[in-house]
């Protein structure tokens, strides 16, 4: 076989450090799921407390263009672990078997019911589809946090204390996000009702972030040295004063700098998983950065390709959500017709 | 508990089987509502409007649980197939994170305002968005079946060891991504989506036309569904014969470069020359349905035909058969009995194509009562053909998951335990049944309310009429 590599497979691109940078995409890409479909879980749950067949049409309308592209970064994220780093993928997603497939069961019956909630107009079919939006926008985030935590953890268990503790954290941390996203997305006494779910669960969240951070402190005397390092007491600085900058711009009515606000706690997280993590991509197989990493010619295919195409990318998001600007009128429907 | 191997390949086959009518639909699709909205813009006829608003509707169903059903089948890869994605990833997962990059957030994010942005954009935008969603649809594929078609002629790579495993290594990726099978994968698959479609529209608004004219049950539109089955068979009398012909072309291909499982799509045992191709084969005995031996059945074959087919012209020309394999047979019934089941509906949907082209023509597409019916019962088969050649891509390759490179046994995840792949097909089955009734459910909905009556559009145009009829004077 003649080998044609085109020189793409004498070094890095421009001498780059792309392990460490695919390494980071992969958590960026993870980031901007968890805030982005962040929101649609967090309205998914404040949707629980709205009986109004009316209220309840904005909610869903509120989430209606979005959802589905916000969740096209589980896609990518899905293959951007199996192409930088194929061993981790397989390793994490075989050693997680049935939390997986509780994952996508959440996300099928969340992606499904408003779509199936708008073909009929009868009440228990309605309630029954509200149930389960609801149930999938909740579980979702909460088996992506014990997955997160059981990567973290190099769990060998499916579940933990520690595991259900970031779940219902990156729970809490969606309905963050989704109050701030109502804020901006509906008006009059349904945004008054709904945005005042923000708070609380903001505080929930940082207190179960204290809660995670003193266990692995108790229990992972190895960890200790690098949670007591700047990096990780500077992120959690950060997401203190996030917190605040959070609960002050709600009080005020200030919802874009609220929802910025929640995508920096957002980030905060991974990037404070990440940190932690590595030089480790995977501790639960002891796979590195260096050792998961595929070999130079993909990687630097991979790394052109995501180069030209994520700017694409974020250019549809300016598209979309630029076009669907501003509250969503009473009486307006998930069908948008 | 079922054996994770077992329990791993049925659930892959499950849910890819599933999955792939969705994408049928939606890449289908996509070709017509870049047509309606663009006549939507440009012509007064308020039809293309109540076409474009009714076929969207049917896509955006199908998109979403194309959506919920695809990520299964991305996350299987790691979770069922572990030691295969380990060991090809390097190949593999390129195409995957591109597809994602390229094609998923394309339609998905425009497919946002395609739906739900008609009133709010403006006609150039809107038109551009019905491009990129279908753009988007048609990307998918192309990225999937670089990595599928990768693993029916794997090209491009060699063998190194990485942490102790003998794993796939990428040396010239322009081999691998366009390995010989992929444009002919691309063609037929792209085609019969298309074709799918108009077969599943013709169907349907055949179905109206018959009981609006023959069961005197007036239907309203009935415009609209008559205008919906000439475009329909405008689009079978040019996708049907095309299938068939590239069809015979693309058996060809498989002949040469996976001799193994065209033995098996021909049941050819002894390599043979001058070897029949039988168009209709007649099992006579239990034992012809589940172990087919081409020299045994009863049925019309053409002499030399499968000869004539491996070699492109030549009756005597000589197949190998399966004993000469070194690795065991695929499971020759299954393979065999779905490629005589594609390659029947495929003559059979050309017949269908020419037989509504020339009462249309005759002018009595109205009357002609079995032309409707055989129109209704076909409007499911073109997805019926496409799930069967898929069975024969893939239950055709095997005990290989890549073609020479890697069995499929040796893929499944290592740590799976029979019991958890045992629950979780099961659950896929139960889920799966129930996400198919209710999407044949919410489509039968859709079909039964009919497209949206244009009654604003209509009125203006008929002010407009009478605006400018009251010029004349
Ligand atoms: C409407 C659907 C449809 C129809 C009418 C046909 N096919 Fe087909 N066929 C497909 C839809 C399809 C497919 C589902 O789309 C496949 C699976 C993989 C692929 O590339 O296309 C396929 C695969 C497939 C393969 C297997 C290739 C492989 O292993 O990679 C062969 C040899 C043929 N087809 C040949 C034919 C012939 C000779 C036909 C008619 C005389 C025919 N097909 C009609
Ligand atoms: C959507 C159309 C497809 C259908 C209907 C389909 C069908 C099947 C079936 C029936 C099997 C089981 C074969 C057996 O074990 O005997 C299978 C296996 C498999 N297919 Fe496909 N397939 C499709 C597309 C793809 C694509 C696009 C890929 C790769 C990107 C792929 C990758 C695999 C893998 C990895 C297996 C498991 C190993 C194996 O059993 O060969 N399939 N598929
Ligand atoms: C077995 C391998 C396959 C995998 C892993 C896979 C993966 C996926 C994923 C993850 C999605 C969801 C994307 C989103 O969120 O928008 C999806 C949808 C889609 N897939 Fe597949 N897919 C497979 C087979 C196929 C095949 C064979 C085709 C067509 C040739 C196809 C075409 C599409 C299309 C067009 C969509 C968009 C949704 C829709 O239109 O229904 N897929 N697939």
């Amino acid at each position: 076989m003649t080998l044609q590599t085109y020189g793409l497979a004498d070094g890095p691109l421009f001498g780059l450090p792309l392990p460490e940078m695919w390494f980071a995409l992969v958590f960026f890409i993870l980031g901007t799921f968890l805030f982005l479909d962040g929101f649609d879980f967090g309205v998914g749950a404040i949707f629980a407390t709205r009986e109004d067949e009316d209220e309840r049409e904005q909610l869903l309308s509120a989430i209606g263009p979005f959802w589905d592209g916000n969740e096209v970064w589980l896609v990518v994220f899905g293959g951007a672990l199996f192409a930088a780093f194929p061993a981790v993928y397989a390793n994490l997603f075989s050693r997680n078997y049935l939390l997986m497939f509780a994952i996508l069961g959440a996300l099928i019956m969340r992606g499904l019911a408003p779509e199936m909630y708008e073909q009929r107009h009868d009440e228990s079919w309605q309630r029954w589809w509200g149930r389960a939006f609801v149930a999938g926008s909740v579980l979702a985030p909460f088996f992506l946090g014990v997955f997160a935590a059981n990567w973290f953890l190099g769990a060998t268990t499916l579940v933990s204390l520690a595991s259900i503790v970031v779940g219902v954290a990156v729970v809490a941390l969606t309905v963050v996000s989704g109050a701030a996203f109502l804020g901006l997305k509906t008006r009059g006494s349904l945004r008054d009702e709904t945005v005042r779910y923000g708070p609380p669960a903001l505080v929930a969240y940082l207190g179960l972030v204290v809660v995670a951070v003193g266990y692995l402190l108790l229990t992972r005397p190895a960890m200790r040295a690098d949670l007591l390092a700047a990096p990780s007491l500077g992120l959690v600085g950060l997401s203190v004063v996030l917190g605040v900058a959070y609960v002050v711009t709600m009080r005020r009515e200030q919802y874009v700098p609220a929802l910025a606000a929640a995508a920096g706690l957002t980030y905060g997280l991974v990037t404070l998983v990440a940190t932690l993590l590595y030089p480790f991509a995977d501790p639960g197989s002891g796979l590195t950065v260096s050792t998961a990493i595929v070999s130079t010619l993909p990687l630097n295919l991979m790394s052109i390709a995501s180069a030209l195409l994520l700017p694409l990318v974020f250019s549809y998001f300016v598209v979309l959500y630029s076009t669907f600007r501003g509250p969503v009128e009473s009486g307006e429907s998930y069908a948008g017709e | 508990m079922i054996d994770p191997v077992i329990a791993s390949r049925l659930q892959f086959a499950l849910t890819t089987i599933v999955h792939i009518i969705f994408p049928v639909m939606s890449m289908g699709l996509a070709p017509f509502l870049v047509y309606f909205t663009w006549r939507e813009i440009r012509s007064d006829d308020p039809v293309y409007e109540q076409l474009r608003r009714f076929w969207t509707k049917i896509f955006a169903v199908s998109f979403v649980v194309g959506t919920v059903t695809g990520i299964v089948l991305e996350f299987e890869f790691g979770t069922n197939f572990a030691a295969f994605s380990t060991v090809t990833g390097e190949l593999f997962g390129g195409p995957l994170a591109t597809e994602g990059m390229m094609a998923f957030m394309l339609e998905a994010t425009f497919l946002g305002v395609f739906v739900f942005g008609r009133e709010k954009v403006s006609d150039a935008l809107y038109m551009v968005s019905a491009v990129a969603v279908g753009l988007g649809t048609w990307l998918s594929a192309v990225w999937i079946l670089v990595a599928n078609s990768w693993m029916q002629t794997p090209r491009g790579f060699e063998m190194v060891t990485k942490n102790g495993q003998s794993i796939v290594s990428l040396v010239d990726p322009i081999a691998a991504y366009a390995n010989p099978r992929f444009p002919w994968m691309f063609v037929h698959m792209q085609n019969a989506a298309v074709l799918s479609v108009a077969l599943f529209m013709a169907g349907i608004a055949a179905y109206h036309v018959f009981r609006h004219y023959h069961w005197e049950y007036p239907v309203q539109n009935v415009a609209f569904w008559e205008k919906t089955l000439k475009i329909a068979i405008v689009v079978l009398v040019l996708t049907a014969p095309f299938q068939v012909l590239h069809g015979d072309a693309y058996a060809r291909h498989v002949a040469d470069t996976q001799p193994q499982k065209f033995a098996a799509m021909e049941a050819v045992w002894e390599t043979e020359s001058y070897v029949p191709e039988y168009i209709i084969a007649v099992p006579t005995n239990l034992e012809d349905l589940t172990d087919p031996r081409a020299k045994e059945l009863l049925g019309v074959g053409i002499p030399g035909g499968a000869s004539w087919l491996v070699s492109g012209g030549d009756p005597t020309a000589t197949i190998t058969g399966l004993n000469e394999f070194e690795t065991e047979a695929p499971p020759v019934a299954i393979v065999f009995w779905s490629f005589r089941l594609m390659v029947g509906l495929g003559f059979w949907f050309i017949v269908l194509a020419f037989w509504a082209a020339y009462r249309w023509w005759r002018g009595e597409l109205r009357e002609d009562d079995l032309l409707h019916k055989s129109l209704m019962v076909s409007s499911l088969l073109g997805i019926l053909a496409v799930e069967v050649g898929w069975i024969v891509t893939e239950v055709g390759r095997q005990p290989w998951v890549v073609q020479g490179v890697m069995k499929t046994a040796d893929g499944v995840s290592p740590g799976l335990s029979g019991f958890d792949a045992t629950v979780t097909l099961v659950g896929f089955a139960v889920v799966y049944l129930g996400l198919l009734t209710l999407y044949g459910y919410v489509v039968a909905r859709i079909i039964r309310a009919g497209p949206p009556t244009m009654a604003e559009s209509e009125q203006m145009t008929l002010d407009d009429a009478t605006a400018s009829a009251a010029g004349d004077d």
